[in-house]
């Protein structure tokens, strides 16, 4: 099982009721294979925020909830978390959190932990599959114990790697009710401030209870030059690493447990905090004057396995670094990901490349690629629902020199619904200038196309309300004449919108609304060739971008004006191509037919 | 505890996104736990289904700890594409053995001129020194009918390097397609026989080449 599979497995076993969350690698798969258990509600969310809002009404309810995010996830949820810690939860109510440790997907890479000082609420950090499973169980446990929201905090290499698991059967939860309690449940200043007090009453409750907990366990060595104190995966590689020396292993690691830590100071020469991301245990630790060493010989950024972790302890007790990794990579092309063969955004990429004095606001999403080659076609990209706010605000702070620069801000149907809404609102109600672009794909494309109120599917695949799209922006003030709904595969349409809507001082919404390619709604076609004799090496095709195109052949000639012109002949790879005809539509000579075509027409010549 | 490093066995399977690595080292995965092994299995994969570098990691042993090969302590590196074989020779020991399809897949950089796939990365990969046994698992796919095919050939290249059976791994491979049409399981078979012969052929030739120079 995947650290993700064990998570869902136990959260099914300890009888939760309702699952939500909005796909996030890589957490994605938790509430993917949550929603495959029966007797349990599970959902996707249109965001974090409102994923972790379901959640905790459950709990409020009496039921066990549970919610999983990626880390920039709890980042918009942050609100509703940082009030709830003050109500607590009836039912046990579990928040998995997913750091993207070494940023496999992410924009950023944070450390989740800071949530559980700064909402007070206890953090438990498994090291591998089994321990996802075994705290998963502890989480809802403590949660009701304490009657607070606990963070299970998780990384890429827990998420991600699969490994033995040993599981149980499910218990069944019976939910208590909804008990009105204004007091607790309505966050109004006078009846918040009492709760204050009773928050950190718990979190000193909670750090009584990290000292015994059973998850927080000394393991001791041999070896006693250096005790390591670590909790998560690093933990793994710390006894990869060090196999004979002792080990203080956190696994409720906020609030940290400092007699327990004294304590195994006391049998060590000293102590290294050994903790991904950022030096959080390490300082608490200096600041109750317990001497350790940490990011001053380890990284603040990536994964401590044991390639980083032997010579820096090596050179902390002043030994010859140990020779690992003696070999240099060697060089090779780099191979960022591509869009697919026959992607919609090939077409919205390839016409806004097109496009001249223009700025491209970017989003979350598929459609982020189009920064690279060979569109170079999106300027910007921070967080999610960010290119509306961000297109308005370079409108409005354009520089006396960019009076004519056109601002398109480009965002994806899922990203949109999750926090593009309110910017578009924005850009409407202060009468901003900017063409925004909203690629439908009817799928959180990214993340492995799961649905979304966009596409008319639930967590399910069964049918669900649908948003449509041109209503919704319509609503929102973007006046009739200015929505435009348009199919990617029509280069000519498309750029035609483009440019007359740029032309307009006014907010102008482009839908595009053909699927991704990878979900059920696309239908592939028949698919194209080149004719060798017939490509004159124009390299149009080539800007689509589409990874089924293969140059086949170089050359530079002089044209007649003198100006030399690099010549790229190309093949196309038909196996893969599906027949979107994007690359037809730039070919001048007509050099791109139907495979069938021509397969034909060599049976002929055979005969 | 002891040092588990002597004892696990690590397998690096490399390629690109939509090329079933993660399927076959998932298959290797069920072979070693059939043995009854303890097995970690990670990878790095984010975006991978977007024609993005993939990298699977496979530790099996009596007890596994970190997931993760150390660069220059995998025994057995299986590239599925030949480019990325040579991108992770690095992380194979020195005595370490390379199993690389020839099989290239240029990717849109290359063919946008803004940089070169390598000449022969095969030849790369035993210039520096590391053992290599190479043959076009794409093409021995194509043949069988189906490029798909090529994570079985793949596996049979591999299912005579193992510290198990070759019977062992098949038997978990073709138990992927017991569900299927029986014809899928037959040409599954004789995918995984065809790579198991191209791999003992590229040995037989390897050993030759190596003679031949000793010769000279």
């Amino acid at each position: 099982m995947s650290g993700n599979e064990a998570v869902s497995r136990a959260v099914w076993e300890a009888g939760v009721k309702v699952a939500a969350a909005y796909p996030g690698t890589p957490a994605t798969e938790m509430l993917e294979v949550i929603s495959t258990y029966p007797d349990l509600y599970a959902e996707w969310s249109v965001n974090e925020k409102v994923s972790l809002e379901v959640a905790f009404g459950a709990a409020m309810a009496g039921s066990r909830a549970f919610c999983a995010m990626k880390h920039v996830g709890m980042n918009v949820a942050s609100d509703a978390l940082m009030t709830m810690t003050l109500t607590g939860v009836a039912g046990g109510l579990v928040i998995a959190i997913a750091d993207d440790v070494g940023l496999s997907s992410s924009q950023n890479e944070q450390d989740s932990r800071y949530w559980g000082r700064f909402a007070h609420v206890p953090v438990l950090e498994p090291a591998d599959s089994q321990e996802a499973y075994d705290y998963t169980l502890a989480a809802f446990a403590l949660s009701e114990k304490f009657q607070v929201p606990v963070i299970l905090r998780l990384t890429t290499r827990i998420c991600h790697v699969k490994a033995l698991v040993t599981v149980s059967e499910r218990v069944a939860h019976a939910a208590a009710g909804f008990e009105k309690d204004a007091a607790r449940w309505v966050m109004v200043p006078g009846a918040a401030g009492r709760r204050l007090p009773k928050m950190f009453e718990r979190e000193r409750a909670l750090r009584a209870e990290a000292e015994v907990s059973p998850l927080n366990v000394v393991e001791a060595g041999s070896d006693r030059r250096v005790g390591f104190v670590t909790s998560g995966p690093a933990y793994m590689h710390v006894r990869e690493s060090f196999p004979d020396a002792p080990v203080l292993k956190l696994g409720l690691s906020c609030p940290v447990p400092f007699a327990k830590v004294r304590e195994f100071a006391a049998q060590c020469d000293r102590l290294v905090v050994v903790e991904e991301v950022e030096p959080l245990i390490e300082t608490e630790l200096k600041a109750q004057g317990i001497a350790v060493a940490g990011k001053d010989i380890l990284p603040q950024m990536g994964e401590l396995s044991p390639n980083v972790l032997k010579p820096a302890v090596a050179r902390l007790l002043g030994e010859p670094v140990p020779e690992v990794a003696k070999a240099a990579p060697m060089q090779v092309f780099p191979r960022p990901p591509t869009m697919c063969v026959a992607c919609p955004h090939l077409g919205v990429y390839y016409t806004l490349s097109q496009l001249r004095n223009v700025t491209i606001s970017g989003d979350i999403g598929c459609y982020t690629l189009g920064f690279g080659h060979p569109w170079n076609a999106l300027d910007a990209c921070i967080s999610m629902g960010a290119s509306m706010g961000m297109a308005l605000g370079l409108d409005k702070g354009r520089a006396e020199s960019e009076a004519d620069k056109k601002i398109v801000a480009v965002i994806g149907d899922s990203t949109f619904l999750h926090m593009g809404m309110q910017g578009l609102l924005d850009i409407v109600y202060n009468r901003g200038n900017v063409t925004v672009l909203l690629l439908d794909n009817r799928a959180v494309g990214m993340t492995g196309g799961q649905d979304n109120p966009g596409n008319g599917r639930n967590i399910h695949g069964e049918e669900a309300p649908r948003v449509d799209f041109a209503r919704l922006v319509k609503a929102l003030g973007v006046r009739e004449e200015r929505v435009h709904v348009v199919d990617p595969y029509e280069l000519p349409t498309l750029f035609k919108t483009l440019r007359e809507e740029t032309k307009v001082a006014e907010p102008s919404v482009i839908i595009t609304n053909q699927p991704c390619v990878l979900i059920k709604d696309y239908h592939k076609l028949k698919p194209y060739t080149v004719i060798d004799d017939k490509c004159t090496g124009c390299g149009n095709c080539v800007d689509i971008g589409c990874p089924a195109i293969h140059v086949t052949r170089r050359d530079r000639v002089k044209k007649a004006s003198g100006r030399e012109v690099d010549l790229s002949f190309v093949r196309i790879e038909t196996a893969a191509c599906t027949g979107c005809g994007l690359c037809v539509q730039p070919c001048a000579p007509d050099a791109i037919v139907h495979a069938e075509k021509v397969s034909v027409i060599n049976m002929l010549k055979k005969s | 505890m002891s040092n588990t490093t002597h004892t696990t066995t690590n397998i690096l399977v490399v390629g690109i996104g939509g090329q079933g690595v993660m399927t076959a080292t998932e298959i290797l995965a069920e072979a070693a736990i059939a043995l009854g092994h303890d097995v970690k299995k990670t990878e790095v994969a984010g975006m991978a289904q977007r024609g993005g570098v993939v990298s699977s990691h496979l530790r099996f042993g009596p007890k596994v700890l970190s997931p993760q090969i150390t660069p220059g302590t995998a025994d057995v590196l299986l590239g599925f594409e030949a480019a990325e074989g040579m991108r992770w020779r690095h992380m194979l020991r020195p005595d370490g053995l390379a199993l690389m399809n020839t099989g290239r897949l240029v990717p849109p950089v290359v063919d946008l001129g803004l940089y070169d796939y390598p000449e022969d990365p095969v030849a790369a990969v035993r210039a520096a020194g590391t053992r290599a046994f190479a043959f076009d698992a794409s093409a021995i796919a194509r043949d069988l009918g189906d490029i798909r095919l090529g994570n079985t050939v793949m596996l049979g290249a591999i299912s005579g390097h193992l510290p198990f059976p070759a019977d062992v791994l098949e038997q978990c491979v073709l138990k992927r397609f017991a569900s299927k049409k029986a014809e899928l399981v037959e040409l599954n078979r004789r995918a995984f026989a065809a790579g198991r012969s191209a791999a003992a052929q590229a040995q037989v030739a390897s050993a030759a080449a190596d003679e031949a120079c000793a010769l000279a």
